[in-house]
């Protein structure tokens, strides 16, 4: 078996939020808010990485500063080995053929005015300007077809359909320019646990067909669990823990980690009896006052002198399984 | 893949295949207020008046019937057989064509004034909206400046010092009116810049300005076209009190508030119709462009929905 190749290699990535800016006279304490601070991974073609954290802790930051919606302070987002964050507007508009998103609130991402086949053609429209009217309706149909949705419904507006059926049109402009890399940032977050199961699984299936990567983000470990080859668990704007998905459910190594999974609830099984001693208090410090050290150890249950005076960096415990913690739970392997 | 969305129910994807736009929506609610569809058709009636006023005119608005002259409290007043269905003026000319002449005016003044109004000032708070940050600040803050000199004041000014021109009267309502018009295109530009669709199109690579034309400007139609026709009314306001003050169109042209003017004044003498037909043309105008400005904020106020 030969390794897929790297599409996307982001590295070292920070995004920094300016606070406190000049008052009418004269300049006032700049302050930042570091809402991504210093993130690095790679996404391999066809795979999927789900980036997991709580609420606040920098997914849609971090997403946003790779295809550059919100400006990256430093580091370097390699597409294909180019960097994107060098490139002119130019240059850039033309790697967004490559680089689609999915967006959270289905509803919301779709203009009301427009119908349903105007949408799908927005991205086409925009980067082949000169393609024939009906060409842009064939693959318009073309891909409502694919994603599910009958050709009748092209003349049609957002507000006449559910959720679910807005979000596959979301995705259908996602995938008409038959791009190589997927964003999803929660795109299943507000729909009901049924249509989530349908969106997920067509996502899947068009993964497999088109060879597509994707960076899948979401707070339910469990959607998470089914779609993601690899995992990135996010804290605070850092990375604590990554790894295959199947290894980080099996061996969560960092405290967070295994916080995060002891609270999925479980109809089946009977809660473990450390359940709550796993859980973790308290809420997410401040972006703006991050602690010293590592940056959980206000809610860890293992914390030491050392974490207090130095972040643990980022180090690989297993094959493919990193963690930043000075005391992670050991892996059986 | 494609039985998944035909089995997902509450939604009927057969029929026509052709869907209701917001705007047909909106339509259907308009048309089921029944005071606003009521005005809308006697604003049709007024403008006609206007339009083809003058080929039902017995006397030409500029001539003067020598016959009533003499005694127009008891010989000037509205009748079918000498043809002065409004009666004259305190001149002796028809007053019916004088109606029909500053209805023409008003209504130039009130659809040309907040046509500029709405242009101007939706592109400048558009563009002050979508730009942001210091741009944003500093077209705000020349508006907040412009909108605290008191605008009737200058307005008088412009017209002793000037003297008295429609062309002026024009530029200078125009030149007050928009201001209001781009803050509410701003606030609005604000909250649907943050959108989802707007990021989705951001993200596609769609270029600015195609953004303002394509995603902001259509959502912003609905409460242009509202704005728009409560508009109308003040500017005819703001028109017939200058010209009531005696500094707005100059005769042989009049306008709604110059006849109210003159009816006014020589009301002592008896003349009770110089003042009443101008003014109720004036006042059910007004009343109307309030009713359809109200029927259209309830159809297409999207809260509502």
């Amino acid at each position: 078996m030969t390794t897929p190749e790297t599409v996307l290699s982001v590295n070292d990535v920070k995004v920094y939020f300016k606070f406190g800016t000049t008052g009418l006279f004269g300049k006032r304490e700049q302050r930042y808010v570091k809402a991504v601070d210093g993130i690095s991974f790679d996404i391999k073609r066809g795979e999927t990485l789900g980036i997991v954290g709580e609420s606040g802790c920098g997914k849609s930051t971090l997403a946003r500063a790779v295809i550059r919606m919100v400006p990256a302070h430093a580091g370097r987002v390699l597409w294909m080995g180019e960097d994107l964050l060098e490139l002119d507007g130019e240059a850039m508009r033309d790697k967004r053929k490559d680089l689609q998103m999915i967006f959270q609130d289905p509803l919301a991402s779709l203009n009301p005015r427009m119908t349903l086949g105007q949408i799908i053609a927005e991205p086409l429209k925009t980067h082949f300007p000169q393609m024939p009217k009906s060409e842009m309706r064939e693959k318009v149909a073309a891909m409502m077809k694919r994603v599910g949705l009958l050709p009748n419904m092209i003349n049609r507006y957002p507000h006449e359909f559910s959720g679910g059926q807005c979000q596959r049109i979301g995705i259908a402009r996602a995938l008409i320019l038959e791009p190589k890399l997927i964003i999803c940032d929660e795109p299943v977050s507000a729909l009901d646990v049924s249509i989530q199961a349908q969106v997920i699984n067509l996502l899947m299936d068009l993964q497999k067909e088109m060879n597509l990567s994707l960076m899948f983000i979401a707070h339910d470990l469990s959607v998470v669990k089914h779609i993601s080859t690899r995992v990135m668990v996010l804290y605070l704007g850092n990375v604590v823990e990554i790894a295959d998905s199947d290894d980080i459910y099996a061996n969560p190594s960092h405290p967070y980690t295994r916080a995060l999974i002891a609270a999925v609830p479980d109809l089946d099984k009977a809660a473990p009896a450390d359940r709550a001693s796993l859980m973790v208090d308290g809420e997410l410090p401040s972006p703006l006052s991050p602690p010293s050290g590592c940056p959980f150890r206000t809610r860890c249950p293992l914390v030491q002198d050392i974490c207090v005076s130095e972040k643990p960096p980022l180090t690989e415990t297993a094959s493919g399984h990193s963690v930043a913690c000075y005391f992670p739970t050991a892996s059986p392997h | 893949m494609s039985d998944t969305a035909i089995a997902e129910p509450g939604h009927e994807i057969e029929g026509s295949g052709q869907g209701r736009s917001l705007w047909q929506d909106a339509r259907r609610r308009f048309l089921q207020n029944r005071a606003a569809v009521i005005s809308l058709i006697v604003m049709i009636l007024i403008a006609l008046i206007a339009i083809f006023g003058p080929l039902f005119a017995a006397w030409n608005n500029e001539e003067v019937d020598w016959n009533v002259l003499g005694d127009i409290a008891s010989m000037g007043g509205p009748s079918i057989e000498n043809g002065h269905y409004f009666g004259v003026d305190e001149l002796g000319r028809d007053l019916y064509a004088r109606v029909v002449q500053g209805t023409q005016v008003s209504l130039m003044v009130g659809v040309i004034g907040s046509l500029i109004a709405v242009t101007f000032g939706t592109l400048y708070g558009a563009t002050a909206g979508y730009v942001g940050g210091r741009t944003d600040n500093i077209m705000m803050r020349l508006v907040d400046i412009l909108m605290s000199i008191p605008y009737m004041f200058v307005l008088i000014l412009l017209l002793v010092v000037f003297g008295r021109s429609m062309w002026l009267l024009f530029v200078g309502i125009g030149l007050i009116s928009w201001l209001e018009m781009s803050r509410i295109v701003r606030g609005q530009t604000l909250a649907l810049k943050s959108k989802e669709y707007v990021e989705a199109a951001l993200a596609t690579g769609v270029k600015h300005r195609v953004i303002v034309t394509r995603h902001i400007i259509p959502n912003l139609m609905g409460i242009i076209v509202i704005y728009a026709t409560l508009l109308v009314p003040q500017m005819i306001l703001t028109e017939s009190f200058i010209s009531f003050l005696g500094l707005g169109v100059q005769e042989p042209n009049t306008s709604w508030g110059a006849l109210i003017s003159e009816g006014a004044s020589t009301l002592q003498y008896g003349t009770y119709w110089q003042l009443v037909f101008p003014l109720a043309f004036f006042i059910v105008t007004l009343f109307c462009f309030f009713f359809i400005g109200d029927g259209l904020r309830d159809a297409l106020d999207p809260k509502d929905r």
